[in-house]
């Protein structure tokens, strides 16, 4: 098993689904990312911690082919997101890749199971297929009874429960969550966290978790922190 | 946690005798620290010396004869008070903590260091809790959400410190 030391965090190794290595991004005069790293491996759920403006979504960012970096590297399954065309990347993107975000970004002109069926519908599924199986995916995050209501309708932790429905429905690989809680009481938060966290793991994605809070990383297997857009080598006491 | 209130809150209850009186404490308020036998029978004579709770018959089994005992009124007044009495509120103002980072900083080490130690090993302990919490029941849960709230205190206090480190290198090296 060869193995890279990234800087700071784990080195890759055969097993990684999703790498990153000496990433740079700059917005203006400001430093978001500054020789960041982290890799990822399949199934497992990593944390990314920091202060606010630490560059941890910029990081996640860049993971996901959302932004692209200033310079450094970011591989999934060994291919650089960079040689990719834009299309190529918006495939793997909805193909591969599944989001959720702080405050769900559903399409509120659509039901919950409408939004839920748009990542199959938009991958060429039949309206009827993809709504059977957004059904399924609502009924698995226990919120089965709002799919034909439309998202202004329903409360903030069933919007959330709907998002995680969206983000697995097409079976990603990985899915990348920035703050998924945020917006929730801890009561709903901690729903969505043991629904998220289940789901991923029964169906083997990776999950990319980017928060603030701690209770919502001890949902993790492993966190990365971030501190003026470096990651933190970890400092393990046996 | 003042263990003989607990006895007697407990057998306020119904009479019990100590080896049943250590099983229900253990069940319901144990979690890791079970009570010693002999922590139940010397707490349970405390409570009868001083009035607290009286001998109240045997019970016969297939075992020993065990010797049952009943709160008295004075120690369901007793039980009352400390109920409606606040536990004291921790003020935290002795953190060992604070003084690592103080040391570190004082001898030019780094002190990130110690502050990111303490933040993998207080997320190791919220991992354990949180994986208990999930398959516990609610007693289980209540009880783990309250010792992860304390250890998100601790870890909203690191950040601010991690925050702060070069105004308090100042502050203590100058």
């Amino acid at each position: 098993m060869s193995a890279t030391a990234l800087d700071g965090d784990q080195p890759t190794t055969s097993d990684t689904l999703l790498s990153a290595m000496d990433l740079r991004k700059s917005f203006g005069h400001t430093t978001a990312l500054d020789r960041a790293g982290i890799t990822v491996a399949r199934g497992e759920i990593v944390a990314i911690m920091g202060p606010s403006g630490s560059g941890k979504s910029t990081l996640l960012h860049c993971l996901a082919g959302l932004v692209t970096p200033d310079s450094g590297t970011v591989l999934f399954e060994g291919q650089d997101l960079a040689d990719l065309s834009d299309r190529a990347r918006s495939a793997l993107r909805r193909g591969e890749f599944g989001f959720i975000f702080q405050f769900g970004q559903l399409v509120p002109e659509l039901s919950c199971v409408e939004n839920v069926a748009l990542p199959l519908r938009l991958a060429g599924t039949r309206r009827r297929v993809a709504e059977a199986r957004a059904r399924e995916w609502l009924a698995r995050l226990e919120v089965e009874q709002i799919a034909d209501k439309r998202p202004g309708d329903v409360s903030g932790g069933q919007g959330q429960r709907v998002a995680v429905a969206r983000a697995l429905v097409t079976a990603p690989k990985v899915v990348f969550a920035d703050e998924p809680t945020g917006a929730l009481d801890s009561f709903s938060g901690e729903q969505v966290m043991r629904l998220l966290v289940d789901t991923a793991k029964q169906t083997g994605a990776s999950l990319v978790l980017v928060t603030h809070e701690a209770r919502v990383a001890a949902y993790s297997d492993r966190e990365v922190v971030v501190r003026d857009g470096r990651t933190r080598q970890r400092a393990e006491v046996s | 946690m003042s263990i003989g209130h607990a006895l007697l809150g407990l057998l306020e209850t119904g009479p019990r005798h100590g080896y049943d009186l250590k099983r229900v404490y253990d069940e319901r308020f144990g979690q890791d620290r079970p009570l010693a036998y002999g922590q139940v029978y010397s707490t349970l004579s405390r409570l009868l010396r001083n009035g607290l709770v009286e001998e109240s018959g045997f019970e016969v089994g297939g075992g020993p004869e065990r010797k049952r005992y009943a709160i008295t009124d004075a120690g369901v007044t007793d039980v009352s008070a400390w109920l409606i009495t606040p536990e004291n509120p921790q003020m935290y103002l002795q953190s060992a903590l604070y003084t690592k980072v103080v040391l570190a900083l004082m001898s030019g080490r780094d002190a990130e260091e110690v502050l990111d130690a303490q933040r993998a090993a207080h997320l190791r302990s919220m991992r354990e809790l949180t994986s208990r919490k999930q398959g516990g029941d609610l007693a289980d849960q209540l009880i783990c959400d309250h010792a992860l709230f304390h250890l998100e205190a601790d870890l909203r206090w690191l950040e601010l410190t991690a925050a702060r480190l070069a105004d308090l290198a100042r502050q203590v090296t100058g």
